[in-house]
């Protein structure tokens, strides 16, 4: 799940940056651009897409059933992701091809000054957007985990996603088409700071948040003073391995420091280095902090939620 | 319309399991096959059961209760566990709400557990699909068996018949009576999940005592008591007035 | 069926939509046998569904009296114990090169096993009997192992009563004429307020649940005396926490304020028991006897109704139950020759006069005003909530009742009163406060179950000396039996004990059960005497039903100066590689209860229910797994072979083909019409409890549930100690010799005898000098007070904690951790205490800790618990195991995480000044003082990971199944 959400986001990311860039180059300076560029990072978004898919897979219990998963789009956004993400591939496969044909004037001479592009960029546009929409709402549709019941839970998938993908723009941007860095740098350094505005607001909302769910609503017994004194297994279930982690507090607070710092001062820093002295190198360095910052984000995200269910799993005796 | 559900008295429940592993018996041979168990004669054994009982204390000594807490799948009337399956194969039948996985379907995903408050889905490690309560659908409609025994397995193993089996919706049922009269509750009614199964609270009896029962007239010790003979020889009033 | 790392054959796929088995071609061959569950020692009526001959399901018998159809966990997890990893399926013989304790085996044929058998018992009979010793466990055969070994010629023989509740039977049987446990229990359907003592889970389980929660459904009170608060005491309405050990002094209280505020049944105390009988209190050989009437009727094992009473009419003495008298309870009298006499009632008066509820605050922790206000719950309950049944009887007097009466409060006790040093006469305080409240054997109280009640004490005896042991002679008299007087107790001419556990003997004089917690001990010390062969059946004596267990272990792996083994040779007979087993030269593969044929017998402990006797049997549901036999062939071939006289004809020759036969076709003597079935006797089964052999008993069993089921009359079910009805009844079909009145020992002449024996003042035989003291104190003939035996001798300022266990309802002692499904829920075991414990320790909840008494250590984790006296320190029985034991791989939680408490527990006491050892027992009865230890807690070093001791782990042993290496998927049948 870590993998897999982290993956699509950047792959999601990364296209809004490269139709972003497009539009700015054509409204800014008309500039044709370098065509490797969209159609090497177009095809580096399905990647990560896909990667992000068969991550998700990996993670089925019978992945060879995988295809039912598209069942039930009106009620379950795990289904409406599953739709989704396939759309959303070709949709970017369509875009990268689109750019491959208008950079290529001899397949297609008569496509290359058009606006296909930019059509089938909006298309997919509203796709990922749909797609972050679901992915998000998986997590922030489960009423009971307090943590990710929030709007902000979408904000975040979208704007970390976002930043993610406008910092490897940068980075792909400062090798294929050097013209587009300072676009991409920019917007990705203002991307990552709204997403620490959300961000940071999760947190503080989290740390705010107080349990619904008690012991007392968990068992209906009214009294101030209960604990578990049996759970009635002792090797462990599915419920104390699946929704357990043996992270203690402290690590967590560590872990959350650690991506704060990953996912935004570090990266930004970074980037704003690498526009100076013009390095791939440090842009590249930039995106890899923010994604292992993510990677720690993720954890923390699935970590950070206290499921009701805990509460029935405390103590083994 | 119906909804069966089981209504669990703790006031009655010994926690002595029997629901546990009568539920283990009946459907690890069911129709739906095996429940495993991992490492069942090595370290930390662990299986898929639908039905566990848990031990609480409350209060602090010598104010201190235990309390039993038997759970299994609630049977949600507005279960969050359903809608969120991508492959539908978690659903809820709606001629008697019984929340039921199609293991066929089930892709093994997870998400319907991570949906549940209340921490009764298990995977099963092996087959790799998630498994839970199906009150015991392969008993209660099964023809063959006598009607009395149309019951879950665990309402028909359980010692104490802390576990009552019926339909809430029907107002007259044993189980709606019970809600009605012994105080039946639902379990983090803060979601809106509706469970269908309910638990029945403790309940205290007491004596009271009143002074006046301690001194009657029928007291046997009387019978034991001398009653004085004869005249007594020191002053009574009659020595030292005459009214 | 178990398919270890497979998927059954479709299963996976199997539509849920389809719920119900289309057919049986589909779903295999189904089949349905009913028997008796041996999970346990309850004995529940179950129905076996079998699929293509595999266990599909196990549920309970609806139609079974016992437990009307429902199950327990372990109930309902036989499957996993029938097809258990840890099962023996083939007879071995230790590998001569091999010690005791390796578990390295041989299989052999069982024509070889009986072949060094036939031998080895053959010899030992030839010369002297009493060197072979046969002890059986948690089993429910006794009658034939008892007669076995009575054929034999051997005294040794014992089952587990002695290490599990002798105090409860001999307590009560002493004092009511019947016991809590299998003979007797609480009548919860029409009592008001019910009083559990130190019950965790009883033998009576499943019965238990069904009727506690019926109670409590119906409005009844609910009141749990015990330190802890866990399954029963769980749902009482009112827990009574107390420290283990002051229960006595607790009850002792509890009588006091009764008497004080007239709250006692006077007319029962008068018409149904000794109270008002004049005792003699002139200082000589008789006193503290009761004064008897001139005319010395005949004396049987019964009270002969000649005593007095002092009539308050008359003011003088009468004979008891004299018409129109109304005797004293209370006072001091003189007799016509001046001897000063009391009824037995003053005396009681007299002795709980110090037993104030502040004085009983202070031993048992409970507050003064609890123990008053329940004094006055019950005694107001009692008196004003009276049942009058609409049932005419009559009693032995010939007084004609209109209704039966009943004082509806009703009590149940069991082993945290009786596994203490001290039990027996808690117990006796028990039975007495059950007196005055007028509870016996009536409606709402307690409730007789055939064959009791029985004469107080019952009849049976023991020999009563060295001559009745005889080289190929059966043994005269019983192997256990009920000393009436000093004897009847089964000593040599210098009061030494005949029998190697020393019961009968001046040091347990009343052990009704025997010792076997003390055999192995005592015959590693030989002390009395040596012994040949040790015969262990179905307990697991190496491990939890031993005390001092790991020294117990090292008795059995040694060997004297020539290099033999103490204990020359052990045979054990076991379903499942149990600890004990490692220890065994020959060990027998027993058979499971599903597949063999057993009977619970009214000449044992049969399942009767209130309203009249009931036996019970088990079939064979599935054939034997491997080479297993049932220990009853093993007997019975045995029998034949060493020609035991009631095993052979007169010519010598095999009398009984097998088990099945012998239980059919055996009469306690020619013609008698007694044998172990009572049901369906006659030639066509027309008979009940005599009649001739009929040879369709099984058949007309099976087809019955398995139960015979016997409803006496309305008239004969209650009263029954002086139902003149019901008596004679019990005497017509033998369950009885007399049909005399069984009077309530409220003041105790058995014991009181004892006393004057060891006050030198009778002609009787004399204890020896040492254990005067001990007798005269011990055996009062009215229930005191004393800090068990342990604590009298241990700093209780080094080890201020009691330690105690109790049973989990999933779990039976140590043989269910080879069952693949209980073991998930009790894999290992914590050691619970209160917090404060902690506290004061300085560790916290789940921290490793040492546990030490005066006598060993063990190192486990420790759980906090407000649900415990803080006191009191618990854990599960017998969780626990042997690493390598039961099958289960070397890392298993059992061994690694769980723990014994056996260890810290000893079987004996410190030794006295004079060198002489005494069981760590009650001085009565012999019963195991499980409870009495005293231990400290004490945080264990960093880095601590697993329990201490540990055992050298044991290989899996010739013929047991291998185990599912990584996991199980069990699926009966399913040839789909
Ligand atoms: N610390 C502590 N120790 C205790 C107690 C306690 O409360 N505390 N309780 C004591 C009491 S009351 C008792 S009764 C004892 C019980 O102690 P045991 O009688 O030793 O009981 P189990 O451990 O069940 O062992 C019985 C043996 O029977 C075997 N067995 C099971 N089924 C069969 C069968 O069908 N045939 C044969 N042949 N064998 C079979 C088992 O494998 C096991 O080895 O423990 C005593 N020990
Ligand atoms: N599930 C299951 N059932 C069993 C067994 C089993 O192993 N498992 N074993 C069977 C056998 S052999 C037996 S003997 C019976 C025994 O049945 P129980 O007598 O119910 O068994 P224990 O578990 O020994 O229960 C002792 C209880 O007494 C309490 N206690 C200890 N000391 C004291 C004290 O001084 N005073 C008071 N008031 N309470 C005290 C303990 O806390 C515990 O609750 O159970 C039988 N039934
Ligand atoms: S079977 Fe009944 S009494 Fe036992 S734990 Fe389950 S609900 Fe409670
Ligand atoms: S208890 Fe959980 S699994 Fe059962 S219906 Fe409710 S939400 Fe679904
Ligand atoms: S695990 Fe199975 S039942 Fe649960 S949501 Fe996934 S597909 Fe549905
Ligand atoms: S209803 Fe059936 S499936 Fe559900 S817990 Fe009871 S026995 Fe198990
Ligand atoms: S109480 Fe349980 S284990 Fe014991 S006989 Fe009954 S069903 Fe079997
Ligand atoms: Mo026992």
């Amino acid at each position: 799940m870590i993998v897999l959400t982290t993956l699509i986001g950047v792959g999601q990311g990364l296209f809004l940056a490269l139709y972003a860039g497009e539009w700015y180059m054509r409204i800014h300076s008309g500039l044709r651009d370098s065509g490797e560029f969209y159609v090497t990072a177009s095809v580096l978004s399905v990647g990560l897409l896909i990667a992000g898919l068969v991550a998700s897979f990996f993670h089925l219990g019978r992945p060879e059933r995988a295809w039912r998963s598209a069942a039930q789009w009106k009620t379950s956004w795990l289904s409406r992701e599953v739709i989704v993400l396939p759309i959303v591939v070709a949709l970017v496969a369509l875009y990268g091809a689109a750019h491959y044909v208008a950079s290529s004037p001899d397949i297609a001479p008569w496509l290359v000054q058009r606006y296909w592009t930019l059509w089938i960029g909006g298309v997919a546009t509203a796709a990922v957007l749909t797609l972050f929409l679901c992915t998000a709402m998986i997590y922030a549709c489960i009423r009971f985990l307090q943590e990710w019941a929030t709007p902000l839970t979408v904000f975040n998938y979208t704007l970390l996603g976002s930043a993610s993908g406008f910092t490897l723009a940068t980075a792909l941007a400062q090798h294929y088409a050097a013209e587009m860095t300072l676009f991409f740098g920019v917007w990705a350094v203002v991307v990552t700071l709204v997403a620490l505005a959300t961000r940071v607001a999760s947190l503080i909302r989290n740390t705010r948040s107080r349990r619904k769910s008690t012991l007392q609503t968990a068992t209906g017994v009214k009294h101030q003073h209960i604990t578990q004194r049996s759970q009635g297994l002792m090797g462990g279930s599915f419920n104390t391995r699946e929704f357990f982690h043996s992270a203690s507090p402290a690590w967590l607070q560590r872990l959350m420091w650690l991506f704060l710092l990953l996912v935004f001062p570090v990266p930004i820093l970074l980037i704003v280095a690498g526009l100076s002295v013009k390095m791939t190198g440090i842009l590249t360095a930039a995106f890899v902090a923010q994604y292992i910052g993510l990677l720690a984000e993720r954890w923390f995200f699935f970590a950070q939620a206290q499921h009701p269910q805990n509460l029935y799993y405390q103590t083994m005796g | 319309m119906t909804q069966l559900a089981l209504v669990i008295d703790l006031n009655v429940c010994v926690g002595c399991h029997a629901c546990v592993t009568s539920c283990k018996e009946w459907n690890t041979s069911g129709v739906a096959g095996y429940l495993s168990d991992d490492r069942p004669y090595g370290e930390d054994p662990t299986g898929t059961f639908f039905n566990r009982v848990q031990t609480f204390e409350v209060g602090e000594y010598p104010n201190c209760e235990t309390v039993h807490f038997p759970k299994s799948c609630l049977h949600c009337e507005d279960p969050p566990c359903v809608p969120v399956c991508p492959t539908g194969a978690s659903y809820k039948r709606p001629e008697d709400g019984i929340v039921l996985v199609d293991y066929d379907k089930c892709i093994g995903c997870k998400y319907c557990a991570w949906a549940c408050p209340y921490g009764v889905r298990e995977i099963d490690t092996h087959q790799k699909v998630m498994k839970k309560c199906t009150l015991c659908i392969d008993r209660i409609y099964d023809e063959a068996l006598p009607v009395s025994e149309r019951k879950p397995a665990c309402v028909l193993a359980c010692p104490t018949s802390a576990r009552l089996f019926g339909d809430i919706h029907d107002p007259d049922s044993n189980v709606s009576v019970a809600i009605r009269e012994e105080g039946g509750y639902a379990l983090m009614p803060e979601w809106g999940t509706k469970p269908a199964n309910h638990y029945l609270p403790r309940r205290k009896t007491r004596i009271r005592i009143h002074e006046d029962e301690l001194v009657r007239s029928d007291n046997p010790l009387k019978k034991e008591r001398e009653r004085p003979v004869g005249p007594v020889r020191e002053q009574t009033l009659d020595d030292v007035t005459s009214w | 069926m178990t398919c270890p790392g497979s998927v059954p054959p479709n299963t996976a796929s199997k539509s849920m939509t389809a719920y119900i088995p289309e057919s049986q071609s589909e779903t295999g061959i189904t089949e349905v046998k009913n028997t008796t569950c041996y999970m346990c020692a309850c004995r529940c009526g179950i129905r076996v569904t079998l699929r293509d001959g595999e266990v599909r399901y196990i549920q309970g018998n609806p139609q079974h009296p016992l437990n009307k159809g429902v199950i327990c966990a372990k109930g309902a997890s036989g499957i996993m114990k029938q097809y258990s990893p840890a099962r023996l399926t083939r007879p071995l013989l230790r590998r001569p090169d091999s010690e005791r304790g390796d578990a390295e085996f041989e299989p052999i044929s069982w024509d070889q096993a009986f072949d060094i058998l036939e031998q080895r018992l053959h010899r030992v009979r030839d010369t002297d009997p009493k060197r072979f010793a046969l002890f059986t466990g948690r089993d429910q055969m006794q009658a034939l192992t008892g007669m076995f070994a009575k054929q034999f010629g051997t005294p040794n023989y014992a089952a587990h009563g002695g290490f599990c509740s002798v105090n409860m039977a001999a307590g009560m049987i002493y004092s009511i004429g019947g016991s809590f446990w299998e003979f007797g229990g609480p009548d919860l359907e029409r009592a008001r307020l019910f009083i559990m003592i130190g019950t965790a889970e009883d033998h009576h389980s499943n019965p238990l649940k069904i009727a506690i929660s019926q109670f409590k459904r119906d409005g009844g009170r609910f009141i749990s005396i015990n330190p802890v608060r866990t399954g029963y005491s769980a749902i009482a309405d009112e827990w009574v926490p107390i420290k283990p050990g002051t229960d006595g002094a607790l009850l002792l209280a509890l009588i006091n304020e009764l008497i004080k505020q007239g709250l006692y049944d006077r007319e029962f105390l008068i018409q149904y028991t000794n109270a008002a009988e004049l005792v003699n209190l002139r200082e000589g050989n008789e006193f503290g006897m009761f004064v008897r009437t001139e005319v010395p009727e005949e004396e049987g094992c019964f009270d002969p109704q000649n005593k007095l009473w002092w009539d308050r009419i008359t003011n003088r003495p009468v004979v008891t139950h004299s018409k129109g008298a109304d005797p004293r309870l209370m006072g001091e009298f003189a007799l016509d020759d001046r001897t000063p006499v009391k009824p037995a009632f003053q005396l009681l008066v007299e002795r709980v006069k110090n037993y104030t509820p502040e004085w009983a605050a202070h031993v048992t922790g409970v507050p003064a005003d609890t123990i008053r206000r329940i004094a006055h719950e019950m005694g107001i309950v009692a008196r004003d909530q009276k049942i009058e049944l609409p049932i005419p009887w009559t009693d032995v007097w010939d007084n004609e009742h209109e209704t039966v009466t009943g004082n509806p409060v009703a009590f149940h006790a069991m082993r945290g009163l009786a596994a203490h040093s001290n039990g027996f006469h808690s117990i006796r305080a028990l039975s007495l406060l059950m007196t005055l409240l007028g509870t016996i054997d009536r409606p709402g109280g307690f409730r007789h179950k055939a064959p009791f009640p029985r004469p107080i004490p019952p009849c049976a005896k023991t020999g009563t000396g060295p001559e009745t042991v005889r080289p190929n002679m059966p043994l005269e008299g019983m192997p256990l039996g009920w000393p009436a007087e000093p004897d009847d107790l089964f000593v040599d001419d210098d009061g030494e004990p005949v029998r190697i556990d020393k019961a009968f003997s001046w040091e347990y004089p009343l052990s009704v059960h025997g010792l076997m917690h003390n055999v192995i001990t005592n015959a590693w010390r030989g002390d009395p005497y040596r012994i040949d062969t040790l015969m262990i059946f179905m307990a697991n004596m190496a491990w939890n039903s031993t005390m001092n267990t790991q020294r117990v272990r090292e008795m059995l792996n040694d060997r004297d100066e020539t290099g033999e083994y103490k204990i020359p040779f052990i045979v054990v007979c076991d379903a499942f590689q149990s600890e004990m087993v490692a220890f065994a030269d020959l060990v027998l593969p027993d058979t499971t209860y599903l597949e063999r044929h057993d009977v619970m017998s009214m000449l044992d402990r049969p399942i009767s229910e209130y309203d009249g006797p009931v036996d019970a049997v088990r079939v064979p549901v599935v054939p034997p797994t491997g080479e297993c036999k049932p220990f009853q062939e093993v007997l019975i071939e045995l029998g034949a072979r060493l020609k035991l006289p009631a095993f052979v004809t007169k010519e010598g020759s095999r009398k009984y083909r097998d088990y099945p036969d012998f239980i059919v076709n055996y009469e306690t003597e020619p013609g008698s019409g007694i044998g172990f079935l009572a049901g369906w006797r006659g030639k066509g089964g027309e008979k009940f409890m005599r009649g001739e052999p009929n040879p369709n008993q099984w058949q007309m069993y099976e087809k019955n549930n398995c139960v015979y089921h016997y409803r006496l009359p309305r008239s004969y079910q209650y009263m029954r100690n002086w139902n003149k009805g019901y008596l004679e009844w019990a005497q017509r079909h033998r369950l009885i010799r007399y049909a005399e009145p069984i009077n309530v020992h409220l003041y105790s002449e058995v014991l009181q005898q004892f006393r004057l024996a060891a006050q030198g003042k009778t002609e009787y035989r004399q204890p020896p000098e040492r254990l005067r003291e001990r007798i005269a104190t011990y055996f009062d003939p009215l229930p005191f007070y004393f800090d068990p035996l342990e604590s009298q001798q241990t700093g209780k300022r080094m080890y201020p904690l009691k330690a105690v266990t109790q049973r989990p309802m999933a779990m039976y002692h140590s043989w269910d951790s080879q069952n693949a499904w209980l073991r998930q829920i009790h894999a290992h075991n914590y050691l619970y205490m209160s917090p404060a414990v902690g506290r004061q320790g300085g560790f916290d909840d789940g921290d490793w800790v040492w546990v030490e008494s005066m006598w060993g250590r063990v190192r486990c984790m420790c759980r906090f618990s407000e649900a415990v006296e803080p006191g009191t320190v618990w854990t599960w029985n017998a969780i626990g195991k042997a690493s390598g034991a039961w099958n289960l791989e070397a890392g298993a939680n059992e061994s690694r995480k769980g723990f014994l408490l056996n260890h810290l527990i000893s079987e004996e006491l410190p030794p006295g000044a004079d060198g002489h050892r005494l069981s760590n027992s009650d001085p009565v009865t012999g019963q195991a003082a499980w409870y009495d230890v005293h231990v400290r807690v004490t945080k264990a070093e960093a880095g601590a990971h697993e329990t201490h001791p540990q055992f050298k782990t044991v290989r899996p042993l010739p013929g047991m199944k291998a185990r599912p290496k990584s996991w199980l998927a069990f699926f009966a049948g399913g040839k789909r």
